[in-house]
This record gives C-alpha cells, structure tokens and sequence, in this order.
C-alpha cells in the first residue's frame, strides 16, 4: 500500500491499555499536554480505532485483553503503526511472572516500535513517535 | 440573479470548490485560535487538508453488520447537501446560485439534511455507539431547531412589518439590513436574537459544548466511530462546508453589509474587496461561536442540551422577538 507523505503530519492515535498499571497511561497524558503539544505536527488522539493510524499498546497482555487486542488492531484501516509503551509491554515488566499474562505485546500484535522506561517519560514517547515517523519514511523510500 | 443553465452549472462548481477550501481553512483556523488560548502552538493552518490528503489515502473499512449501500451514501449526501445550502445563501454580496428558487424556510430545511444524513450514516453501521450517537443527534435536532424558527421568524417579521414584500427572501433580508429598521429596544431584541442564533451554531456542527452526539470520550465517536478513510474525509468536508454555512447565515441575517458598496468602489477591485470582508466576517463569526465557546466550556449531557436549548435559548429568544415587536408598535404609535 502506498503510504501518502501527508501521513506522518497527520498521525492520530488510538490508546489501548492491554494491563497496564496506569502508570504509562499518565505519561501519555502528560504527553499531550500544552506543555509538548503533539498536535503542532498534527498528533491527535481519536476515541477510535477507525480512526486511528497509531496504535499506543501500554502494559502487558493479560489473557482476558489479547484477543480484544487482536481484534482492535484488526479494526483500523492501513496503512498503520503499533508503539509499545513502557517496559511491561516488551518483557512483562514487574508483572512477568504472572500467572494471567498472556505475554509480552508483540506475542500478540505486530510492534514497529518498543518505548521503554517504567514509565518512560513523555520525552521518550515523543522520540519514539519520530522513530515511528522514521519507519514510515524509510518504508516509503522503498516503494 | 443568475438565469441559466451553464451560469448556474458553473455557479455551483465554484461555489463548492469555494466553500469546501474556506471550510478547511476555517477549521485550521480554529484549531490554532483554541490552542493559542490554552497556550499552546497549535497545528498550521493547512492542518485540515493534510488530514484529508491522509484520509483519502487510508483504506476504507465497511464492517461486517453494516448496511453498505447507506453506510457509503450517508457521507456523500451529507457533503452535498451541505453544499446545497450555500446556493441559496448570499456570499459576499453575489446574488445566490440558485436565487430564484428558495428562501429561508428552504434553507431551514436544507441545514437539517446533513445532519439526516449523519444519523443514517450512524445507523447504518451497526455499532451501538454509532446508534446512541445518531439518537443523541436527533434529539439534538429538535432542541436547537425551535431558537433558530424564533430567530428566522423574528426577522422576517420585522420586513414584514416594515410592509417589505417577500420578507423571507433572502435577497430582502441581504437589501434591508434589519439593524437600520429598528429602534433602541428593536436593537437590543435583535442583539439577544443574535447571541441566540450564535449559540445555536455550535450545536448545528456538533461542537462542544454540544457535541454530545459524537462525545469522544464516552462514545468513542458517536456517530463517526465507524467511519474511516474516504468515507471519514467526507465527513469532515461536510464538516467545513457546514461550518461556512452557519456563518454565512448568520452573516446574510444579521450583517448583510458590502464594504466596497458603502465605500463606494464598484467593479473588479469592489467584488475582491467584498469577499475578503464577507471571508473576514465569518471567520469572526466561527471565532466567537466556534472556537471561544468550544475552548471555554465542557460538554453538556443530552438532557442538558434539550433544557438549554428548550427551556433558556427558548425564553431568551421570545424575549428578544417581543423586544422587536414592542420597539415596532412604539414607532408606529
Ligand atoms: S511499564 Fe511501569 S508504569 Fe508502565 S504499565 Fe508497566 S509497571 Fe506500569
């Protein structure tokens, strides 16, 4: 699918708390704050997954959440991005041995970018948005 | 007043092409006022079209236990009746497309057809946020539609009055500025139909305060929720189209004045001039009942938006036609 050079000025973003601790839900909303103001380069967030061309996936995946999880990645429309907030989603974090994980993010969902820190502060979020941003375009080089 | 076909055919290619790139800009425009009044840099101004840009690009998901033929045609109907309405409305100072045939009970009726459209889209897709959206927004049309007859009546009564023959017309209106008609207590009646009409605009575009019907928070998009790509983009044109559309009214009711006719300066230079005034107006006219209200106020719950609009908007606005009606018979007595 071709991925059009407006896309990555106009990233929105769908968030999905998967067994989160609430901690990275925080940051991500310190993140849209007027202090960073993601929405100078037109990030928004959506309410939903029709919408959205981001997916934020923030905790690990208790068993009851991976399938809404598949099913909510299922729903957006392409082309789109998964990010991994926070360092539960990647290893299980404090939770990794819980006997209700159904595992780390991407034994569930297809991550394009992993954003660590425990959790990471909305510096990082940002960063790993330009690196979401950076795989778009080197994607788009390769058409 | 424009007669025939390819005159009107190319009227209203222009007039589309118009409506659709001033609504964009005017929801730019919007989105930078409300985040500089929270102290924030805000989007650039061609933010609304790199969105559409996208939105055409992205795929176009129908899901599964939706009606595809209405799911597809809600938006389509949608954009062009939102249009539609701009043919009837004078833009700066130019005659209307399709002058001849409709007033402001017309253009009444046609500023509802979008919003139709928008519930059936919400139905169509078979969500059940999109069904409570399409309710709520029905429900929204009934509150705000009684302020708006009282404005349109009050006006029109007020020509009526002044023995002005077809005071519904468009044309009247735009050639008797009401203001000039009235007395002190007429002005002041007229200044509350205005806040009136003002703060029914937000609710007509489904913006907060009142736009309950697509609450992002609690109903994940209402009404939009499944809606995505070419069919989202639609939506949102018909959002801009619309938003010229309210102003453009509320321009053609309450300041149907052309600069360049009271300065005096006619052909070419006159025209250009008229229009950056009319463009200039209904950008304050989005500003105030736009992007202050929007920045100022949180969202109202459906029931509240059927007392504010009912009960408050409602006496406001009888109390501003029987302001019109006693500075009348004062002038006559
Ligand atoms: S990474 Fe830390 S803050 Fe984020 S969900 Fe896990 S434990 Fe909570």
């Amino acid at each position: 699918m071709k991925i059009p050079s407006s896309f990555n000025r106009s990233l929105w973003v769908f968030h999905l708390n998967t067994g989160s601790c609430n901690g990275c839900e925080i940051e991500i909303v310190a993140t849209i704050t007027p202090r960073y103001d993601p929405e100078r380069f037109g990030i928004r967030l959506v309410g939903s997954p029709r919408h959205a061309d981001v997916l934020l996936v923030t905790g690990p995946v208790t068993r009851k959440m991976a399938p809404r999880a598949r099913r909510v990645y299922e729903q957006m429309a392409d082309p789109k991005v998964v990010m991994c907030i926070g360092t539960c989603g990647q290893s299980g974090g404090v939770f990794f041995d819980s006997y209700n994980l159904e595992g780390p993010v991407d034994q569930v969902l297809p991550v394009d970018v992993y954003v660590p820190g425990c959790p990471p502060r909305p510096e990082a979020i940002i960063f790993g948005v330009v690196k979401a941003l950076e795989k778009l375009e080197r994607l788009e080089a390769q058409q | 007043m424009i007669e025939t076909l390819p005159a009107i055919l190319i009227g209203a290619v222009l007039v589309a092409v118009f409506s659709i790139i001033i609504g964009l800009l005017l929801m730019g425009f919007d989105r930078i006022v409300a985040a500089r009044m929270q102290a924030r840099i805000g989007p650039p101004l061609t933010q609304p079209f790199i969105d559409i840009r996208k939105l055409l690009a992205k795929e176009n998901v129908v899901p599964e236990n939706a009606i595809p033929w209405l799911f597809n045609l809600a938006p389509v109907i949608a954009l062009a009746s939102a249009i539609t309405i701009l043919f009837y409305l004078p833009i700066a100072g130019f005659a209307p497309v399709l002058s001849g045939g409709g007033d402001l009970i017309l253009v009444m009726y046609l500023l509802t057809l979008p919003a139709l459209a928008l519930v059936a889209g919400g139905f169509a897709s078979g969500s059940p946020y999109a069904t409570v959206g399409a309710q709520r927004e029905m429900v929204t049309m009934i509150a705000y539609e009684f302020p708006l007859a009282i404005v349109v009546v009050a006006i029109a009564w007020r020509l009526a009055a002044e023995g002005i023959s077809l005071p519904f017309s468009l044309a009247t209106i735009g050639a008797n500025p009401v203001w000039g008609l009235v007395g002190p207590l007429g002005a002041i009646g007229l200044l509350i139909l205005l806040v009136v009409l003002l703060i029914v605009t937000p609710a007509e575009l489904s913006r907060v305060p009142f736009d309950t019907p697509e609450a992002e928070t609690e109903l994940a998009g209402g009404i939009l929720v499944e809606y995505s790509g070419k069919n989202l983009a639609l939506f949102s044109l018909t959002q801009g189209v619309k938003t010229v559309a309210m102003a453009s009214l509320v321009v053609a009711l309450f300041f149907p004045y052309r600069l360049a006719a009271i300065a005096g300066i006619s052909g070419f230079l006159g025209a250009v001039i008229d229009l950056l005034f009319y463009i200039l107006l209904i950008t304050l006219v989005t500003f105030i009942s736009v992007s202050v209200i929007r920045v100022a106020m949180a969202r109202f719950r459906i029931n509240q938006v059927v007392s504010v609009y009912w009960i408050y908007l409602a006496i406001a606005g009888l109390g501003g036609l029987l302001l019109v009606m006693v500075d009348q018979i004062m002038g006559v007595v």
